[in-house]
């Protein structure tokens, strides 16, 4: 069984979260062009990396960031979200 | 069965990435359709060793959308005869296809899905719950107990099943023979593009074997797809997911039709071998990776004993995965691209086997005149830039 950890609740089984993609930055919906609008909804970085990633611990509902590669599954670190620190983790 | 190249030629006049089925397929029908022989088929790996030959080997043509039934349709006409046109035993059954229902709006979906079809000529019946026990007596259609009971299904008569490898051999093979090169071993590590001022253009591509000059490059990579698209600039909505799939120990036959019940996530055919063919739903995080999990075995197992119990004592023998490229409509991505010379063939997650033909006959005549082929314009890669999707996640999510 795999295992996460979510940074409130510590280790639990992988079949405890759910996987809510990558974090990516939403443009301004009055500023962005029609084409990068279109690139925000649709378009996925899918190249296998290291990717900052949002997850919830469904039994607790924490919303939390996972760093994992996606190619090894190794996760290398989980944390929560500070938007105070300006978005970026 | 194929002829061993030595060495790579400095240019081709089409170079196809991907010797699974799909890119042998397209080289099949090069040769034999449009008469372009200076072809060569690249493999990073071995023929068939990709989602070719990790899948299910479900052939229907049930689907949703119009643009997706027409094209479906086209392949199963065209698997009928393949193994005549090859000369080669592709173990090609048809068994009948039973998408169960468990729920008032999955029958609800399934009374679409059989109009639509039938609209089109595709022979589809929506069925009540004393049809499927008639066709399938060991069924438990309460499920035990635990869910919802069947009540009725999609029965698509002309549901089949066939040998994967065989496919990609017999594409192989027929394209060898006509003089296609087919390099395995030789992985893509660049494109080369030029612009003279009408956008970029293909121009030559690098591999671990040297360089090779060519217009045209059709890649037909499945789960790497990505991978290939950044390196022509192109950024796509496609994302990959592992997904698995089991097989029992040989059985004695008692299982004619393929069983999918999206409730249940589960599906289940039985080989000509006698082995019950199983598989899920999608892995549920991105990974580029074919792990398999005892997680998906328990699971599916657990599933399948609701509708059979009686499988309790069987074993599974096998279990493995391969890298889905998925598309938020699970509609393909295929034909030309903003980069001209580039043409694709991808987002077929866990669809892409019963189009391995219509898909080298669409492609091959895309490459050869630099024009889509009309059946695939409603998968075109830029319909997400149009919000003109075609939305066929009700005909494909669980029954692949
Ligand atoms: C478990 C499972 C079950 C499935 N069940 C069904 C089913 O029942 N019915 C159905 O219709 N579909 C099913 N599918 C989907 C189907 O298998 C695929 O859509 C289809 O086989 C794709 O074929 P392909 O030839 O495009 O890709 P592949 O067979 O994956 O071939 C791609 C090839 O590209 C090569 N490659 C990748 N990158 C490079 C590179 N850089 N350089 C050179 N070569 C490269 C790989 O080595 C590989 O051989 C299933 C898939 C899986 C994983």
């Amino acid at each position: 069984m795999k295992i996460l950890t979510c940074p409130i609740n510590g280790p639990r089984p992988i079949t405890e979260f759910a996987y809510g993609g990558e974090l990516r930055e939403m443009p301004d919906p009055a500023r962005a062009t029609d084409a990068e609008w279109t690139d925000y909804v649709f378009n996925r970085n899918s190249v296998p990396s290291t990717k900052c990633e949002w997850w919830c611990h469904t039994s607790s509902g924490v919303w939390f960031i996972a760093v994992r590669d996606t190619a090894s599954d190794v996760t290398l670190r989980t944390f929560l979200y500070a938007r105070s620190a300006g978005g970026a983790p | 069965m194929f002829t061993r190249h030595e060495r790579l030629k400095s240019a081709y006049d089409v170079v196809i990435i991907g010797a699974g089925g799909h890119g042998l397929a397209a080289a099949y029908y090069l040769a034999r359709d449009h008469g372009m022989t200076d072809v060569a088929v690249l493999d990073q790996s071995y023929i068939g060793g990709g989602n070719t030959g990790r899948n299910t080997t479900i052939i229907r043509s049930n689907y949703l959308t119009p643009d997706g039934v027409k094209f479906y349709d086209e392949s199963v006409r065209l698997w009928r005869d393949l193994s005549q046109d090859f000369d080669l035993n592709l173990f090609y059954s048809t068994r009948g296809h039973f998408t169960l229902a468990h729920t008032d709006s999955a029958m609800r979906t399934m009374r679409w899905r059989a109009e639509v079809n039938k609209h089109f000529g595709v022979q589809s019946e929506a069925v009540d719950a004393k049809t499927v026990a008639e066709a399938i007596p060991m069924m438990d259609l309460s499920c035990g107990g635990h869910g919802p009971p069947v009540l009725g299904a999609l029965y698509h008569a002309p549901g089949a099943i066939a040998r994967h490898d065989a496919v990609a051999w017999g594409y192989g093979r027929g394209a060898d023979r006509r003089g296609v090169e087919i390099h395995q071993e030789t992985q893509l590590l660049g494109v080369e593009l030029e612009d003279h001022g009408s956008g970029p253009a293909v121009v030559g591509v690098r591999t671990n074997r040297g360089r090779i000059a060519t217009r045209k490059l059709l890649c037909a990579v499945a789960g790497s797809t990505p991978g290939v698209l950044a390196m022509v600039g192109l950024r796509s909505p496609i994302h990959i997911h592992p997904l698995q799939a089991m097989v029992s120990e040989p059985l004695k036959p008692w299982l004619d039709p393929i069983i999918v019940s999206g409730s249940l996530h589960i599906y289940v055919s039985q080989s000509a071998r006698g082995e019950l063919v199983m598989g899920a739903s999608l892995d549920p995080y991105e990974l580029h990776s074919t792990r398999s999990t005892l997680d998906f075995a328990e699971s599916l197992s657990a599933h399948l004993l609701e509708l059979f119990p009686f499988l309790s004592d069987v074993r599974i023998v096998r279990q493995w995965a391969g890298m889905a490229d998925m598309t938020p409509d699970f509609a393909p991505i295929m034909g030309k691209t903003p980069v001209q010379g580039f043409y694709l063939d991808s987002g077929w997650g866990t669809w892409g086997f019963k189009a391995t033909p219509v898909c080298g006959k669409t492609m091959s005549y895309t490459v050869a005149n630099d024009q889509d082929h009309p059946l695939i314009r409603g998968f075109a890669f830029d319909r997400f830039a149009h919000y003109a999707l075609t939305g066929e996640k009700g005909a494909a999510s669980v029954g692949h």
